[in-house]
C-alpha cells in the first residue's frame, strides 16, 4: 500500500481542500443547471464567467488573508468574515 | 472557428489532467500541509498554524528578497523592451539575411541556462574572461565576485544578452504581419518615420509586445539558475533572488514549514500575474474585434 | 521598389526645378549603393554582442588550461582537442549526457503523447470548465520550479524513484505539458473542422481519423512541439539536479559541481558547455520560423 505519510495531512487541511472541491462541484452543477456561465462586463470592464468570479474571490481572499497576517495581531478568524464580503462584492459588481 | 460543445472531450483532456494533477496538485497539497506545520523529521509533524506565514511576511529576510526580485524585473525589462524593439525594426525584412538573423539571435534562447551562467561567469572573470580582462585594461576596477553593483551589472546584462531575442522575435513576428499597403498610405501622407512607428508600427505589435512584457516579467520573477551559477547570490546576499532564497531554505537547510510558507506566498503572487496575463493574452483580440465590430 | 519612386517624385516635385535632377541623381545613387544602410548596424551590433561570449567559451574549449590562466589568447595558440577528449572519455563526464538525453527524450515522448487529443479536445470543443482548465495549465507553466523542487523531492521519494530518469521525465511534465497542448492547439486551429467532418461521413473513426488525416496534415506543429520540450526539459536545471543523486544526474548539474570544486578545469567545463549547446543549434534551422510561437505558448 502507498505511503501517504510524507504528505502530513492535517484536519484543518483537509477540510480547507474539501471546502474547494465542494465549491468547485458546486460551481459545475450550477453551470449544468443553467448553462452558459452568465458572462458581463462588470466594474473590470472585460468578459467574467460564474468561473472567473469564484476565482477572483478565493485569490482575493487569500491575500486578504496574507494581509491580515501581516499587518494585524488579530485573529485569522475574523479575516473569513473580510473574505466572505469581499466575495460577495466580486459576485455583484465584477 | 465555432466550436461545438461536447461535454465528451474531458475525455481527450483526461490523460493531461492525471498527469498534471500527480505533478502539481500533490505536491501543492503537500506544501499546504507542511505549511501550518513544524518537524523534526521522521514524517512527524506539529501543529503550528499560521506561525511560518507571519514569520515569512513580517521578514526582512523575504521583504529583502522580493524587492530584489521586482527591481531586477524592472531594470531588465526597461532595457530588454525598448533594445528588442529597437532591433526589431532595424530586421530585414525579407532576403536570406532574415533567417541568418532569426538563426543567429535565438541561439542564446537555447543555450541551457546553467551554461549560460557558466558563460558569463567565465566572460566576466577579470584573470580569464574577454570582458572581465578588457575592462580590467582600460583601468576599471571590474569585480563582480566581492562588488555588489557589479554582480548586480553582470546578472542585468547577462539577462538581456539571455532574453531580448525574445522580445525581438515577437516584435518582428508582429511586423512582419503589416501589410505593405499601411507603408505606402503613410508615405503618400508624408507621415514622419516616428508617425509610422507609433501609429503604425507600435499598435500592430501591441499584442506580441505584451505577450513579450508579460513572458519577461513572470520568467525574470522565478530567475534561479543563471544568477545561483555566476553569484550564488552573493555577494552577501545582494543578488538573493526569491528562487535562489528558497532552495536554500527548503533542499538546503530543509526547513519545511517556513520554506512551504514561503513557497505558498510565492506561488499566490505567480497565480496572481498569471491571471493578468491570461486575461490580457484572451481578452487583446477579443477587445480589438468588438471595437472593430462597433465602427 | 515603387513605393520609393512615387517618393522620391513627389518629393522632387516639390523643388525648384534647379535641383530636380541633382534631388533625382542623389536618389539614384542612394538607390545604387543602398546595399548597405546605417540601419543594417543594429541588428550586426546586436548579434556581435550575443556572440562574443560564446565565442569565447569555443575559444577557451580549444585551450589547454595553462594557456587560459597563463596568457590571454583570442584564438587558441596551440589548439588542442584534449578537453572533448577528456569528455568523451570519463563516464562521469558523458554518462552526464546519457541520462540527460535519455530524461529529455522521455519527457518528449510523454508530454507530446498526452497533449495531442487535449488540444485537439481544446481546439474542437467547448465543454464544462474548458477556460478554467486551460489557465490552470498556463499556471503550471508559470509556477516557479523553486516552489516545486521541495514537494517534488518527498513525492518521488514517497514512491521511491528518486535517481531515475522517470522522475525527472515526469516532473519537468509540469512545464512542458501546458507547452506542448498550447502549440499544438494554435496548429491545430489552423486546420479547417471541415476536414474533420468529412472524414467522419466517409466514415472514419476517431482514432484513424486521428492517425491517418489529422496527424499528418499539423506534423510540423508535432514536431516543432517536441522541439520545445525537448529544449525546456534540457535548460532546466533545478528540479532535475534536486531528483537525482549520481545514476540519472544530469550533465548541467554535473557541470555546477565541477564549478564548486578546487582546482578548475577550466578548458574541460568550456568543452562541456559547448557540447550542451550543439543539440539547439543543429536543430534551429529548421525551427527558425516557430521560435517566437514556441516561447509565446503558441499566441503569436
Amino acid at each position: 500500500m502507498l505511503d501517504f505519510s510524507w504528505m502530513a495531512w492535517t484536519w484543518p487541511t483537509v477540510a480547507f481542500f474539501l471546502t474547494i472541491a465542494a465549491l468547485i462541484a458546486a460551481m459545475g452543477v450550477w453551470e449544468w443547471a443553467s448553462p452558459g456561465g452568465a458572462p458581463r462586463f462588470g466594474i473590470l470592464r472585460f468578459q467574467t464567467t460564474r468561473g472567473d468570479r469564484l476565482f477572483l474571490s478565493l485569490l482575493g481572499s487569500a491575500f486578504i488573508c496574507l494581509g491580515w497576517l501581516w499587518l494585524t495581531e488579530v485573529p485569522l478568524a475574523y479575516a473569513l468574515g473580510v473574505c466572505v464580503l469581499y466575495a460577495i462584492l466580486v459576485f455583484r459588481l465584477v | 472557428m465555432n466550436k461545438t460543445f461536447d461535454n465528451r472531450a474531458w475525455f481527450l483532456v483526461l490523460p493531461v489532467l492525471l498527469l498534471v494533477a500527480f505533478s502539481a496538485v500533490i505536491p501543492l497539497m503537500t506544501v499546504v500541509n507542511y505549511s501550518v506545520q513544524d518537524t523534526f523529521g521522521n514524517n512527524e509533524f506539529f501543529w503550528a498554524g499560521t506561525d511560518w506565514f507571519v514569520d515569512t511576511l513580517t521578514s526582512d529576510r523575504f521583504h529583502a528578497a522580493l524587492l530584489r526580485n521586482l527591481a531586477f524585473s524592472a531594470v531588465i525589462l526597461a532595457i530588454e523592451v525598448p533594445l528588442g524593439i529597437l532591433v526589431a525594426l532595424a530586421m530585414p525584412k525579407k532576403g536570406v539575411w532574415v533567417s541568418v538573423c532569426l538563426v543567429l539571435m535565438a541561439l542564446p534562447l537555447l543555450i541551457p541556462w546553467n551554461v549560460v551562467g557558466t558563460i558569463w561567469q567565465v566572460f566576466g572573470r577579470t584573470d580569464i574572461g574577454l570582458l572581465g580582462r578588457t575592462l580590467a585594461s582600460l583601468g576599471l576596477d571590474y569585480n563582480y565576485v566581492q562588488d555588489p553593483v557589479d554582480a548586480w551589472v553582470t546578472l542585468i546584462v547577462m539577462d538581456v544578452w539571455h532574453w531580448t531575442s525574445l522580445v525581438v522575435l515577437l516584435c518582428y513576428a508582429g511586423l512582419v504581419s503589416i501589410p505593405d499597403a499601411y507603408y505606402q498610405a503613410a508615405k503618400i501622407d508624408g507621415a514622419s518615420r516616428w508617425a509610422v512607428f507609433r501609429f503604425i508600427q507600435l499598435p500592430k505589435m501591441g499584442r506580441v509586445l505584451l505577450i513579450a512584457v508579460l513572458l519577461r516579467f513572470m520568467d525574470s520573477f522565478m530567475i534561479y539558475t543563471e544568477p545561483f551559477v555566476v553569484t550564488g547570490g552573493g555577494p552577501g546576499n545582494t543578488t538573493t533572488f526569491l528562487s535562489i532564497d528558497l532552495v536554500k531554505m527548503a533542499v538546503g537547510q530543509f526547513d519545511l514549514g517556513p520554506a512551504a510558507a514561503m513557497s505558498l506566498i510565492y506561488f499566490l503572487i505567480i497565480l496572481l500575474m498569471s491571471w493578468v496575463f491570461y486575461t490580457v493574452m484572451t481578452n487583446a483580440g477579443t477587445d480589438r474585434a468588438n471595437r472593430e465590430g462597433a465602427q | 521598389m515603387t513605393t520609393t519612386d512615387i517618393g522620391a517624385r513627389t518629393g522632387a516635385d516639390a523643388l525648384p526645378p534647379a535641383l530636380h535632377s541633382e534631388a533625382a541623381i542623389k536618389a539614384r545613387t542612394r538607390q545604387a549603393s543602398g546595399r548597405f544602410r546605417p540601419k543594417a548596424l543594429i541588428p550586426i551590433l546586436y548579434i556581435v554582442f550575443l556572440l562574443l561570449p560564446i565565442y569565447w567559451l569555443v575559444n577557451m574549449s580549444f585551450k589547454t588550461n595553462t594557456e587560459i590562466l597563463s596568457s590571454f589568447t583570442l584564438i587558441p595558440a596551440n589548439p588542442t582537442l584534449r578537453n572533448y577528449e577528456v569528455i568523451f572519455t570519463d563516464p562521469s563526464w558523458y554518462m552526464g549526457y546519457v541520462n540527460s538525453i535519455i530524461y529529455v527524450v522521455m519527457n518528449m515522448v510523454i508530454s507530446v503523447a498526452v497533449a495531442l487529443p487535449a488540444a485537439y479536445a481544446f481546439s474542437r470543443y467547448r465543454f464544462l470548465g474548458d477556460k478554467h482548465l486551460f489557465f490552470w495549465l498556463l499556471t503550471n507553466r508559470m509556477a516557479p520550479p523553486a516552489v516545486f523542487a521541495l514537494p517534488f523531492f518527498q513525492l518521488y521519494s514517497a514512491f521511491g524513484l528518486i535517481d531515475t530518469h522517470i522522475a525527472v521525465a515526469l516532473a519537468h511534465c509540469l512545464f512542458n505539458v501546458p507547452l506542448a497542448v498550447w502549440i499544438l492547439e494554435g496548429f491545430m486551429s489552423g486546420v479547417p473542422k471541415e476536414i474533420d467532418e468529412t472524414a467522419y461521413i466517409d466514415g472514419y473513426s476517431f482514432p484513424r481519423f486521428f492517425f491517418k488525416i489529422f496527424m499528418p496534415l499539423i506534423a510540423s506543429g508535432i514536431g516543432v512541439a517536441a522541439f520545445f520540450c525537448f529544449m525546456f526539459s534540457w535548460v532546466e536545471l533545478l528540479i532535475a539536479r534536486t531528483l537525482t543523486v549520481t545514476d540519472a544526474k544530469p550533465i548541467s548539474a554535473i557541470m555546477t559541481r565541477t564549478v564548486s570544486a578546487s582546482g578548475m578545469d577550466w578548458g574541460v567545463l568550456a568543452a562541456a558547455g559547448v557540447l550542451t549547446i550543439i543539440p539547439g543549434a543543429i536543430v534551429i534551422w529548421f525551427v527558425r520560423n516557430y521560435i517566437a510561437k514556441g516561447f509565446a505558448l503558441g499566441r503569436v
